[in-house]
């Protein structure tokens, strides 16, 4: 199925805005998501990335605008009129959110497997053979050899740490992750390994992406569209060979001809 | 005649750089272009004319200014690109419109096998049975193109010039779409593998594809063309 085929967006989000005293962090952002697309948000430090993520992932009320998602079994709901009973099921089940630091998404001092498995608990999920059967099945999928099922992630390089945080949140077959700077203070051989495992899971699970970066090649590499974010505003979007190749806005010509051939 | 496929309508572009004083570089300032199915459209007209930014205004990762440029998709509606959403774009390049760069540009760890395979497989598709049919057809292509078996399980990163560049012509003309925008898809490659990319060409065209190609070795063009158009008519008077 390709992206067309669907006919309501997965997440829809309406001039949303948010200020922190007199400072502006988002002004009246607005994009739709499709079932398997990849968005990039790009921009400097400060112009408002991380904000609109945590907005758009129920972590941050914004003070106007609105954010919908096509929940299971009802087409697009408010997320912010949702209880927290409600947000916290879907953060857990059709949502991931990747921190940047796996540290801030991982507990650190249990094994992997339960960190894999903890989510499937949450549900409801008791049976350990089970649950140490898929958390052995993730493990391999994001190429973390099983016999470290036991070991902590304190005892995990950041390459692996990161990819343990992708299965713990995958886990339940999620229809949209949120990441945050995940490949971003890995080595290129770990993040290319990274970006190879981001390109299958969107290929062979549909799974859309809402992915912030400041790195270009990535976005080029992963995205199918990008939004250009400056001082807390969406200044463009579109296609992201588009917004690299032919950037119109000031800013983002500014931004593409900033780094090495992205 | 048949109606064509790719209709460029009074098309203008203009290059605005806003770091530079808003620096304005005109390149064309009225394209009007017709390719029907069967065709092969070859672009001729010295470098730095713009050849390659028609090919990209075509394919929509170079914005117009004006104008338009419609192609018919699978359904048989024109869609204008210079107008369409990100998602029908995407759409139209999966089924409709094949774009062979000058470059590869491919994530680090991948196969070249599976670069090649992956372009048959639609999105979200994980099918045993259909990847290993793709895989199948994808090994053919790299035989006609003369990549070592040896290199197919490898990624492309470390490959010749010549070599990446067949792997971009295998990924970007092994599905069967209706227009292809080929750009100096033989710039790199040695006779035998000259003469197999004419003969894909010339295989594309019989099958109904409709093609506009940029080949800077005239001999190529010329082995190719059923029509010839410099881009110097598309631009202004007074460049």
């Amino acid at each position: 199925m390709s992206p067309r085929s669907f006919s309501t967006p997965l997440l829809r989000v309406h001039g949303i805005s948010k200020n922190y005293g007199h400072h502006v962090a988002l002004r009246s952002a607005s994009f739709d998501l499709w079932p398997g697309e990849v968005l990039a948000i790009v921009g400097e430090s400060g112009s408002g990335k991380t904000t609109l993520l945590n907005t758009i992932a129920a972590r941050n009320r914004p003070d106007q605008g609105r954010v919908e998602f096509a929940v299971r079994d009802g087409g697009l709901q408010d997320i912010y009129a949702m209880s927290q009973a409600q947000q916290r099921l879907l953060a857990r089940t059709d949502w991931g959110f990747v921190h940047q630091n796996p540290a801030d998404g991982l507990r650190m001092d249990v094994s992997a497997g339960a960190n894999v498995g903890e989510r499937l608990m949450g549900l409801g999920h008791r049976h350990y053979g089970k649950l140490r059967a898929i958390a052995t099945d993730w493990l391999e999928r994001v190429e973390i050899d099983a016999n470290r099922i036991d070991d902590t992630p304190q005892m995990f390089s950041g390459g692996m740490r990161q990819r343990l945080q992708i299965a713990r949140n995958l886990v339940t077959q999620p229809r949209l992750v949120f990441m945050d700077e995940p490949t971003s203070g890995l080595d290129v051989s770990v993040q290319a390994r990274l970006l190879d495992l981001l390109r299958q899971l969107n290929r062979n699970m549909q799974l859309a992406v809402v992915i912030v970066t400041h790195d270009l090649a990535v976005a080029r590499l992963l995205a199918h569209r990008m939004v250009v974010m400056h001082r807390g505003a969406v200044v463009e979007s579109g296609l992201t060979d588009q917004l690299l190749d032919d950037p119109q806005h000031p800013y983002t010509q500014l931004l593409v001809s900033s780094v090495l051939q992205p | 005649m048949n109606k064509p496929l790719l209709q460029l309508k009074a098309v203008a572009k203009v290059f605005t750089l806003h770091n530079q004083n808003s620096l304005q570089i005109p390149v064309f300032d009225h394209i009007d272009l017709e390719v029907s199915a069967g065709e092969c459209v070859v672009l001729d007209g010295p470098s730095g004319m713009g050849k390659s930014t028609l090919l990209k205004l075509i394919y929509a990762n170079y914005r117009s200014n004006s104008g338009q440029i419609l192609v018919t998709g699978a359904d048989a509606v024109a869609l204008d690109v210079a107008q369409a959403t990100p998602r029908e774009l995407i759409a139209l390049r999966q089924q409709t419109i094949g774009y062979v760069s000058q470059f590869l540009r491919v994530i680090p760890r991948v196969s070249a096998l599976d670069i090649v395979a992956e372009s048959l497989m639609e999105e979200g598709m994980a099918d045993p049975q259909l990847w290993e049919s793709a895989c199948t057809e994808a090994k053919q292509w790299l035989s006609r193109l003369r990549i070592p078996e040896r290199l197919w399980s490898l990624p492309p990163a470390t490959f010749s010039g010549g070599e990446q560049q067949r792997i971009n012509i295998a990924r970007n003309m092994i599905k069967p779409r209706p227009l292809l925008l080929l750009d100096e898809p033989t710039a790199s490659l040695d006779a035998a593998n000259t003469n197999t990319v004419i003969e894909l060409i010339h295989e594309a065209r019989a099958r109904g594809a409709a093609i506009v190609g940029i080949f800077h070795d005239v001999h190529v063009g010329q082995a190719v063309a059923t029509r010839h158009v410099s881009v110097t008519n598309f631009r202004g008077v007074a460049q």
